[in-house]
């Protein structure tokens, strides 16, 4: 349904993020349907492209700003919050953006938006509550992403709204562990990596939920690369996925 | 263990494929991570007085200089020897010329007994000591294991995590010319009996200094196993080593560092012992050692004081955030080819060595998940450092190949349209390469990397 593209005057902007963009163009589509669901009516960001966090956390500032330039200055011109299916790239935008672009003609610009975006989750908790919905009582193990957590300290929303949607939620023991994706660290230290996502894949299928679910497509993607390998029977969902069902995009 | 010729990834590498190790130092420090955060649980307000840690650690780093000289003067008036030492060198040739004394008093070899002190170990005062001639007994039961292993420590607190009950009863077997069962009680028997001969001979006691406390003049040393007393009071000479940075003004503050300090590092509400040194044996004591020397070690640290990575100076080696790391839980600390290791040591040897491209990279350590930052007891933003530290030294650092690699890229995603572009030709690279997989593991350069042990990302629709 991509009308929704054309609905206008929608306030709240949704940023689909690069790696949705690239293993997921459906994902944003679903985000706009979860958020309807909540009594949120919001519009696809055009013209925009990363926010340059995979530059920016491998030290490389100016590249950063260069990437996330065109985004900063396409959401500039929304007005009203900025809802990202992503807690790593929220934590970028307002967290980092403000000192990326300090001192640059996209300081206030930078400023404005990391003032206004907010993840995924927290646009559902701020929302109303959606309808029961039907068969979705089978349990989920929740992967509670670092920067979601940490940066952000949003530990209940996610949760909240899956256990709304009527699932169990289940959690893997030391489930603050970091699932070893950490941008270019999952390639400079793979072996580390790897090792890592072993340790939270064994977690995560202990609890004996064989959906994970999360807010992060990055450590999903990572796991299920894992997993795979593995042959470990987990399937790997974005929040935004497990709260619509196939034909919803 | 300190092949630094080495690059950081190849000692992850080996340390990761020692299964032993791993399973001991992961099994170790998910059980210190979790009695910290029972113990922190049982304060009335833990992010309060966390919060008032940070603010007296960060006040003494603010008023550094003035600090130290309070505590010396007092320190002197008590009659402790304080030295000043700006390099690592610098503080061997004290303790150097301390043996020396003794050994022309007709005391030779010197003995020396030592109690755990990382700052020792970040000057390899040891390898001085016995190159001199004289006899080192280190008497943390830990650091005993160490020694006899010629090893590091591997470990802020628990120097000896990677090593089981059973290498530790191989090394007390050789040392003792006689088998010693790999049982703890065994073992801890023949360690007790061992180290107190080298306690009661010793002519030198050498330990580390949790804390200087200003107002007094005195150093305060915490330990659980009597080791350190022991090296405080028996020997005629007492040595301590200390950070400079490891300083509070008052007891009052010394008060809340310790109800932190013992918390975040195993779970105990107070140490078993905490030793207060204000001076050597007075004419009306009976025990305690005729000289108590006190050297403040710089080797690095004054040059941070006053940058934007200071609060790294805030540290109070607690090595909660080791526990928590879920890069040294997998490789532990000999991978990291420094004396501080976990997330502290990533963040402090860029600093204290600025110059030494071993040291730098140490800053990519870490996946920035932050588990660091929300243990540590006086709030240092570990990951924010770490990606300060990567901003300071990835670009001039990386290879030509990264550099130019980054660079395209951001050229390619600086315009939607281009952005566009390239997002599906990587989904075209994706899917195709998805289809040969025993190709794409063959892949060179990050490629590679990525699908070495895991499969191509899936692309949906
Ligand atoms: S950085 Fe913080 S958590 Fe780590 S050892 Fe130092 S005080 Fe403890």
């Amino acid at each position: 349904m991509p009308s929704f593209e054309h609905e206008s005057p929608a306030l709240t902007n949704v940023l689909p993020t690069c790696l949705a963009d690239t293993l997921r163009p459906t994902l944003a589509a679903r985000v706009l349907k979860v958020l309807a669901r909540h009594g949120v009516a919001a519009t696809i960001a055009r013209r925009t492209t990363c926010c340059g966090q995979p530059a920016y956390n491998a030290g490389y500032e100016s590249e950063a700003r260069r990437v996330a330039r065109p985004t900063v200055r396409a959401l500039a011109k929304s007005q009203g919050q900025i809802v990202v299916p992503s807690g790593s790239c929220t934590a970028m935008m307002s967290r980092h953006w403000p000192a990326l672009f300090a001192g640059t003609a996209d300081e206030t610009r930078a400023r404005d938006v990391a003032a206004r975006v907010i993840e995924l989750s927290q646009a559902l908790a701020a929302g109303s509550a959606p309808p029961a919905a039907g068969d979705r009582d089978k349990p989920v193990a929740y992967h509670g992403s670092c920067h979601l957590e940490r940066e952000l300290g949003e530990r209940d929303a996610p949760r909240a709204a899956l256990r709304a949607a009527g699932h169990e939620v289940r959690e893997p023991t030391e489930g603050y562990l970091c699932c070893g994706f950490g941008g270019t660290f999952a390639v400079k230290l793979p072996a580390v990596s790897v090792a890592m996502a072993d340790e939270k894949l064994d977690s995560l299928s202990a609890t004996g939920a064989t959906t994970v679910v999360g807010c992060d497509l990055s450590c999903l993607m990572h796991l299920e690369a894992r997993a795979r390998t593995r042959r470990l029977p987990l399937q790997f969902r974005h929040l935004a996925e497990q709260l619509t069902v196939r034909g919803d995009e | 263990m300190n092949d630094v010729a080495v690059r950081f990834v190849t000692r992850a590498d080996r340390e990761l494929r020692n299964d032993r190790v791993r399973a001991a130092v992961r099994h170790t420090t998910s059980l210190l991570a979790a009695n910290r955060s029972t113990a922190l649980d049982g304060l009335a307000d833990p992010d309060a007085v966390r919060d008032s840690a940070h603010a007296i650690r960060r006040r003494a780093i603010d008023t550094l200089p003035q600090l130290l000289d309070r505590w010396a003067a007092r320190a002197t008036a008590n009659g402790i020897i304080v030295h000043r030492a700006r390099t690592a060198a610098d503080a061997v040739r004290v303790v150097l010329d301390l043996a020396d004394a003794q050994a022309t008093a007709g005391h030779s070899p010197v003995r020396i007994a030592k109690g755990k002190s990382m700052a020792s170990e970040e000057i390899d005062l040891n390898d001085a000591l016995e190159a001199a001639g004289h006899e080192v007994v280190e008497t943390d039961l830990g650091e005993f294991i160490i020694q006899l292993a010629r090893e590091k420590p591997s470990h802020l607190i628990v120097p000896a995590i990677h090593k089981s009950r059973f290498d530790v009863a191989e090394l007390f077997t050789t040392d003792a010319g006689r088998p010693i069962e790999p049982d703890v009680d065994a073992e801890a028997a023949y360690a007790r009996a061992r180290l107190r001969e080298a306690f009661l001979r010793a002519d030198i006691g050498i330990t580390g200094v949790n804390f200087a406390i200003a107002e007094t003049g005195s150093v305060c040393l915490v330990e659980n196993e009597g080791n350190g007393r022991m090296c405080t009071s028996l020997p005629r000479v007492h040595v301590a080593i200390m950070g400079m940075e490891r300083i509070v003004d008052t007891w009052a503050e010394l008060d809340v560092m310790l109800a932190l300090l013992a918390r975040s590092a195993t779970g105990q509400a107070l140490s078993v012992y905490t030793n207060i040194i204000s001076g050597p044996r007075r004419d009306d004591e009976l025990d305690g050692p005729d000289e108590v020397h006190v050297i403040v070690l710089d080797n690095g640290r004054e040059a941070i004081v006053g940058t934007e990575f200071d609060d790294a100076l805030l540290c109070i080696r607690c090595g909660a955030c080791l526990n928590v790391c879920p890069v040294y839980r997998n490789i532990g600390g000999h991978a990291y080819g420094t004396v501080y290791s976990g997330p502290i040591g990533a963040v402090l040897m860029p600093l204290l060595r600025p110059d030494d491209p071993a040291s730098r990279e140490l800053s990519e350590a870490s996946t920035l998940c932050g588990a660091c930052t929300e243990v540590c007891p006086v709030r240092i933003p570990l990951h924010d450092l770490l990606l300060r530290e990567r901003h300071r030294d990835a670009p001039g650092d990386a290879s030509r190949l990264r550099r130019v690699t980054f660079r395209l890229w951001s050229v390619a995603w600086a315009h939607p349209l281009s952005y566009r572009i390239s997002i599906h030709v990587v989904r075209a690279i994706l899917r195709l390469s998805s289809r040969v997989p025993k190709l794409a593991r063959r892949a060179p350069g990050w490629a590679g990397a990525w699908t070495r042990d895991r499969v191509v990302p899936r692309v949906r629709r």
